[in-house]
């Protein structure tokens, strides 16, 4: 196949696929074994400075934010993150300088919210780094292609513009077609949080609703944290195996952290806290407002436990439980009206 | 003789929007107005029309506007919850008939920027990058693009060409691989409705809102824009349509609110 036009972008979390097959077979266990360790721990042990991170869920949608607040607190740096569709978690780990280099599909935003004030400082002053463009579903076939164990795949999408100029993809002549194709190299970030509602202790886990692209990251996958909603016995997966979207052989550490996607949505359960987004956006305008936020919810806090009564405890944890079912209105204080 | 409504220009646009959109058709839905057009689509004028988010959401009978097109509001009574690997494949397979979407910069040929403001290096302003777009630009037979229409938006050259409209001209888009008989179909902005030429692919203006004139239009648009001999005005949003805007899909003011 000719190579027809090649991407600028810097060549991001890409492996030789008999590698990682190498890779896999040293250090994947396929044996049953409890997973269930705290964050403090996953953390530590699957989180190095310099790691390529993608986060599951949708960016303020089924998000780890419990373990963003633990990488945060362990002043993990110089991670470069997949901005595939990333949102409040990006913000977060930029405005605590744990990011400094960013693949994006869609970052530094805070969709119906507006622009994210802290990220878009961080890179329109230089101090993050945007090393590759990209599409969402640029980034999810990325993943599709390492989740499949090939070095890349072939799309349609990119083509002709200078997001593909300014991504890692390279175009081909398709020897079947003839026309130019876009092919993206496959992605295995070296860490992937993921927050799900349910596993077991080895990490057999559920999710209810849209799956993003958390079946192809958990399968891209180098380490994997998964932090669930709750812990159900091994019996009850093996019950309904159809519902198992993430299998415990690419699970390394299985962490319980109820309303762990706080203030973020889980769907059929909470919905995401406008209040508390309201007062992240207002604060993190301004890099002492940042250190503030920082401060009292994330270093001033030994465990979410804490940080969930200092957001309002049970009885916000009640309204946002309300909200998801469309029972309360929604307010929104960001919202200018 | 009715009373005429009040209304914003967003709500304008809102109503306008949701009105090129027809039943029984789909629709993939970017963040913000587009969402609001649509779910307004759905609750007048096209009950079946087939709302898709890339997170996932298929054919959902979205409740209120959600925040994200991640969300749960996203797939609240829908057909499928499904993943954006399953919608971007039906969008390349040709199933998906519209794609919605927003954006800050967008030349004659209807390729949008989401990406930069400035230079790629050194923004002036970073914006989100592609997001969605460039997949919905790429693969939905048809694009529509809501945004705000002046001088700075609507420009000769846009810093970044994020998501593809025709390129440079008639058969760019095949020349370069996407797929066949696609591309921008509408812009809507503040200003009116505009189309694109089926010979050149230029950008050229199909209507003007009420109380807005053609120069106008000329005035606030970057590049030459083709004016056909004949111009019709917009119609003007019904008190039905506005009523559900504001109490049934966006009662929280969250992009109605914005003036």
């Amino acid at each position: 196949m000719d190579v027809l036009e090649q991407g600028r972008g810097e060549l991001l979390a890409w492996q030789d696929p008999d590698e990682h097959r190498r890779w896999i077979a040293q250090n994947k266990s396929r044996s049953l074994i409890d997973k269930q360790m705290n964050l403090k721990q996953a953390v530590a042990k699957f989180v190095q400075d310099g790691n390529f991170i993608a986060c599951g869920g949708f960016g303020h949608v089924r998000i780890s934010m419990a373990t963003i607040y633990e990488i945060v607190r362990q002043n993990k740096r110089k991670l470069t993150m997949a901005g595939k569709t990333a949102v409040h978690d990006i913000d977060v780990l930029v405005a605590a300088g744990c990011v400094n280099k960013v693949e994006a599909a869609y970052c530094f935003g805070h969709e119906l919210r507006g622009l994210s004030p802290a990220s878009r400082r961080a890179v329109e002053e230089g101090k993050v780094k945007v090393l590759a463009e990209i599409s969402n579903a640029g980034f999810q076939w990325r993943f599709k292609a390492a989740a499949m164990g090939l070095p890349f795949i072939p799309t349609r999408v990119m083509l002709g513009t200078d997001t593909l100029k300014y991504s890692s993809a390279k175009v081909v002549k398709d020897p079947f077609s003839g026309k130019p194709l876009c092919l993206l190299p496959a992605c295995y970030p070296d860490i992937v949080i993921m927050h799900v509602h349910r596993c077991d202790k080895y990490g057999n886990s559920q999710i209810d609703g849209i799956m993003v692209e958390d079946f192809e990251l958990a399968r891209a996958a180098r380490r994997l944290i998964i932090t669930t909603e709750e812990i159900i016995d091994e019996e009850k997966i093996r019950d309904e195996p159809w519902k198992t979207v993430v299998p415990f052989y690419l699970v390394d550490a299985v962490v319980k952290v109820p309303y762990g996607s706080h203030p973020g949505n889980m769907p059929y359960l909470y919905y995401s806290d406008e209040e508390h987004m309201a007062e992240w956006l207002k604060l993190s305008k301004t890099p002492e407002g940042v250190k503030q936020y920082l401060e009292k919810y994330v270093y001033g806090v030994d465990s979410f436990e804490e940080y969930l009564e200092l957001i309002g405890g049970a009885k916000k944890l009640n309204y946002l439980k309300q909200l998801e079912q469309l029972k309360v209105p929604l307010e929104a204080p960001w919202a200018k009206r | 003789m009715e009373k005429k409504p009040e209304y914003t220009t967003i709500e304008l646009m809102a109503c306008a929007a949701s009105r090129t959109l027809e039943d029984k058709k789909s629709v993939l839905v970017g963040t913000g107005l587009p969402i609001i057009a649509a779910v307004l689509a759905q609750k007048t004028h096209a009950p079946n029309l087939l709302i898709v988010f890339e997170a996932g959401g298929l054919g959902p009978q979205v409740p209120m506007l959600p925040i994200s097109v991640g969300d749960s509001r996203t797939f609240y009574k829908a057909i499928m919850a499904s993943s954006m690997d399953y919608v971007m494949s039906a969008a390349q397979q040709g199933y998906l008939d519209y794609g919605f979407l927003g954006a800050a910069q967008i030349d004659k040929y209807g390729n949008i920027n989401t990406t930069v403001i400035g230079s790629h290096d050194k923004p002036k302003v970073r914006l989100p990058g592609s997001g969605g777009a460039n997949d919905a630009g790429s693969l939905c037979w048809r694009t529509i693009i809501l945004m705000q229409q002046d001088t700075r938006r609507f420009v000769e050259k846009i810093d970044f060409l994020t998501t593809p409209g025709y390129l440079d001209g008639p058969g760019a888009r095949e020349k370069a691989g996407l797929p066949a008989d696609t591309g921008p179909y509408r812009v809507i902005s503040q200003l009116g409705i505009l189309g694109f030429d089926e010979e050149t692919k230029r950008m050229k203006l199909l209507s003007v809102h009420p109380r807005v004139t053609v120069e106008t239009v000329k005035a606030n648009t970057g590049f030459d824009l083709l004016i056909p001999s004949e111009v019709t005005i917009t119609k003007l949003p019904t008190e039905k349509e506005l009523k559900i805007l504001r109490t049934d899909i966006d009662p929280a003011g969250m992009v109605l609110g914005r003036r």
